[in-house]
């Protein structure tokens, strides 16, 4: 194999991980690089949890009957998995973790603009959480993740109060992140750095963060009157007291639905960085990427009723939503479109970030394509409610957001760590996460056409062989997240030193140590080139137009 | 990060941690008005269902106590905004007066909210078990009257919340300024605070018309 | 944006007074039944004065007329967003064929 192109092949002597010691260092820190890695360690450990819930639904369906759980404890399953997983894992994955770490590299800044309120939002995710863990070891709840009123304010015997509280206040950890983002997008840019230079990934990030601020107070209040309604008796939601139980749920997607891009814009983003790095291009299209995601954060708020097509709503809504959901197709194409132009003639190399980029892009066209079908009026009316929604927000959710959080770990892993991971090994598991992923979703398309409900503990018989293969693919699935969590943490001892810019990319992050010091640069950065200019960067050891290819540096080169 | 005097060390200019300061106060109460909004927008769907019963329920509240607590809180905003002016010229103990004034205001503000508070326990209004609109009312006019003082305490209560906030904040910008921190170079906080206690202001504003104003003719 | 603008107290002492003003008319407003020449105009008005009087704070007391541009974006969207709230929602309830 080819020498890294990197200069540098020793860590920093002094970097943001051994500035200072001991763990107040840590749980008193303002700086955003530790605060990144306090959010991995906790979105993590939230990821286990849910993990952990969803291989018990698997396992328990292995069976049309349904051997592992009563029916009530399969509902506490479903609704815990989705709790812990949307909430404490998939909205702060990306943002949080590396969001945080990468926003004010990228940008050129020392910090967020409000490094205190960044420690904050980590704490207030941890209480937010604490309630929420309390809830599950109290009991559980069995509301689904959506707490649909009246059965979560009257109806459910279980632990939903401490649940609704944990997600209220964690929905003010988002609201500080996405307000942090936002001000330090506008105000903390290095010199030069306009915002047609800025990365794809902050882009993202900003039409992330417009949906932070935009949409999750309105599902705190919501969730603050559904609370008091369970706690006092109110009746804002309960039709027996003369509430609007259908208004919960506008009022619940108003938010929740955006928060599906919450999830799969930065995960884009990544994809966006990813793509031109292992293709050795300029982005194609870069004003039409970061176009497409303020416009999918905007769209995204006039689409929310079309989770409500069979509550009852007025039929001409339900037309007028159907229509402008059809219309988050376009930005999301433009996105898709722009990157498979950019790998067109591109010098690609099948680097582990880039494996999971390409099958982002697969997967997230399925997800996509699926996600029209369900937008059809008429056709929702057949599959709402049964494994094809399913499979659909997995397919978005994991086959996208898991994807892009997971590869952009590995992509910037290095930048983190300062240490390479074993590549073959990563490949290995990115080609296993592909495989296990769609052998588990896969077949629920095709179970949910035939008619299956979600959300039911058992099944007629003859869906048994589609969901022992889903339950089989489960099981390569969780395989493929176990493998990187250890070869991950094994590098961050043993990994080959990366130097600054290892794959080499163009990026204002990677003209820093590995890892960065404390304050990000010595000298704040001065932007006087092109973003993702592949082509004329000979200094940051890319290949000029003509000259030899090259090879990035790799964990077991 | 280290400070440098008033200076921030992620901040390349004072001038460039003012404007940061300012517009992630904007940014934060762009997400207090949807905050609010989820409110208002369960009282615009209840109040356009049940119009006739939410007049009534509306008329039983103090229209003399809510409209001298209007004035309250707009003379405080008054204060509020004199404070700004007077930090942005200099005049360091008229600060501090303004200051005072607007946390006297705001607190005579919480102090009628508790009158009419205790008005609304005394007459059973408080939505719970005791809950009883009028003597003789129908089940679904209770049930509905009910609703609206679900929506007025919690829409009062959190309004009054977002109060004894601002009242917190006055009192640490009032210990600030009688140091004489706040000069015509720095007075970011004072600026950022106001903000916020206008914002306040406005919720009531709307709040006012829309709980006791119904059906008053 | 880079000078600080700074407001006259005339000026709040004149906005405090169209405040104190609008306070009044909405009151007496509400006195008078306005329905019967147009129904819901009573809750039109109110909502009218109100909004009235919450821009003259945005504007004078906020500093909102002397904000930069990008502040004065900041308080568009947000308006922009709760009426997207509003609107969206009630636009299912008021065409409800069978209500």
């Amino acid at each position: 194999m080819s020498s890294t192109p990197s200069p540098g092949k020793e860590l920093p002597n002094e970097h943001y991980l051994n500035a200072t010691y001991g763990i107040r260092s840590w749980l008193f820190t303002t700086d955003h690089k530790r605060i990144a890695l306090l959010y991995l360690a906790s979105v993590t450990f939230f990821f286990f949890i849910g993990g952990a819930f969803a291989t018990m639904i698997r396992i328990h369906l292995l069976t049309p009957s349904g051997y592992l759980v009563t029916p009530e404890t399969y509902n506490k399953l479903f609704t815990m998995h989705g709790v812990a997983m949307i909430f404490f894992f998939l909205i702060p994955s990306i943002p949080a973790v590396l969001g945080n770490f990468l926003i004010p590299l990228m940008i050129g800044a020392k910090d967020l603009a409000f490094p205190k309120i960044n420690l904050l939002s980590w704490y207030i995710y941890l209480v937010g959480g604490s309630f929420v863990l309390y809830s599950f070891a109290t009991g559980g709840l069995d509301t689904g993740w959506t707490f649909y009123t009246p059965l979560s304010s009257v109806y459910s015997n279980s632990a939903v109060t401490p649940a609704v509280i944990g997600v209220f206040i964690n929905g003010f950890s988002s609201i500080l992140t996405g307000l942090n983002f936002i001000v330090t997008i506008h105000t903390m840019r290095a010199p030069g750095m306009t915002w047609f230079r800025l990365p794809l990934f902050v882009w993202a990030h900003y039409a992330t963060s417009i949906i932070f601020i935009l949409g999750t107070p309105v599902i705190a209040i919501t969730l603050l009157l559904a609370g008091l309604e369970r706690m006092f008796h109110l009746g804002f939601f309960n039709p027996a007291l003369g509430g609007d139980p259908i208004l919960f749920q506008h009022l619940f997607w108003f938010y929740s639905h955006p928060a599906v891009y919450i999830m799969i814009l930065p995960s884009m983003g990544v994809i966006s960085e990813v793509i031109p790095t292992f293709a050795r291009k300029p982005i194609f299209g870069y004003s039409f990427i970061a176009g497409s995601s303020i416009a999918i954060a905007v769209i995204g708020f006039f689409v929310w009723a079309h989770h409500m097509f069979l509550t009852g709503q007025s039929p001409y809504a339900a037309l007028t939503f159907s229509l402008l959901s059809y219309l988050v197709a376009i930005p999301s194409a433009v996105k898709v479109f722009n990157w498979t132009a950019t790998l067109y003639k591109g010098s690609i190399s099948y680097d582990t970030p880039m494996l999971y980029a390409l099958g982002f892009i697969g997967l997230f066209l399925i997800g996509g394509l699926t996600g029209l079908f369900l937008a059809c009026l008429g056709l929702d009316i057949h599959i709402h409610d049964t494994y094809f929604v399913v499979a659909h927000f997995h397919y978005i959710m994991v086959g996208g957001a898991v994807m892009g959080y997971v590869g952009g770990l590995h992509f910037w892993w290095p930048k983190i760590t300062g240490r390479l991971y074993p590549e073959f090994l990563a490949r290995i598991a990115a080609v296993t996460l592909f495989v296990g992923f769609n052998l588990t979703f896969f077949p629920q398309f095709i179970l949910g056409y035939l008619g299956m409900p979600r959300r039911y503990h058992s099944y007629p018989p003859e869906f048994q062989v589609l969901n022992v293969m889903s339950t089989a693919g489960a099981s390569i699935l969780a395989l493929g997240y176990l493998l990187p969590m250890i070869y991950l943490v094994w590098s961050m001892r043993y990994g080959k030193i990366a130097g600054r810019n290892p794959w080499p990319a163009t990026g204002l992050e990677w003209q820093t140590a590995s890892p960065p010091m404390t304050e990000n640069f010595d000298v704040t950065p001065e932007v006087t080139w092109e973003p993702y200019d592949y082509n004329n960067r000979p200094e940051l050891g890319l290949p000029v137009k003509g000259g030899p290819s090259l090879t990035p540096a790799h964990g077991d080169d | 990060m280290h400070r440098t005097g008033e200076l921030y060390g992620q901040f390349q200019t004072m001038e460039q941690q003012r404007e940061t300061a300012s517009l992630g106060m904007w940014i934060f109460l762009v997400t207090e008005v949807l905050f609010f909004g989820g409110m208002f927008m369960t009282y615009t769907l209840n109040r356009s269902t049940y119009p006739d019963v939410f007049g009534e329920a509306s008329k039983s509240i103090d229209l003399t106590l809510g409209a001298i607590n209007t004035v309250v809180l707009i003379g405080s905003s008054l204060t509020m905004a004199m404070s700004v002016w007077a930090s942005q010229v200099g005049k360091k103990q008229l600060v501090t007066i303004f200051l005072i004034a607007t946390l006297v205001l705001g607190s005579v503000f919480l102090g009628i909210k508790g009158v009419e508070y205790h008005q609304k326990f005394v007459e059973h209004h408080v939505p719970g078990l005791s809950f009883s609109f009028e003597p003789g009312a129908s089940i679904a006019t209770n049930a509905h009257a009910q609703l609206f003082f679900s929506l007025y305490f919690a829409m009062t209560g959190l309004h009054a919340l977002h109060m004894i906030i601002g009242a917190g904040l006055l009192l640490w910008l009032i210990k600030q300024s009688m140091r004489g921190r706040f000069t015509p170079q720095y007075n970011t906080p004072v600026e950022l605070v106001g903000l916020y206690w206008h914002f306040v202001d406005i919720v009531w504003i709307f709040l006012f018309p829309l709980l006791y104003l119904i059906d008053r003719h | 944006m880079s000078e600080h603008h700074i407001v006259s107290p005339k000026i709040y002492f004149a906005i405090f007074g169209a405040l104190m003003l609008g306070t009044i008319l909405t009151v007496v407003a509400a006195k008078i039944d306005l329905n019967q020449y147009f129904s819901g105009l009573n809750i039109i008005v109110a909502l009218f004065i109100a909004t009235c009087k919450a821009s003259l704070v945005v504007l004078f007391f906020m500093h909102g007329k002397y904000s930069p541009k990008r502040t004065q974006l900041v308080i568009i969207c947000s308006i922009f967003w709760l009426a997207i709230l509003l609107f969206m929602t009630m636009s299912d309830y008021i065409s409800r064929p069978w209500s």
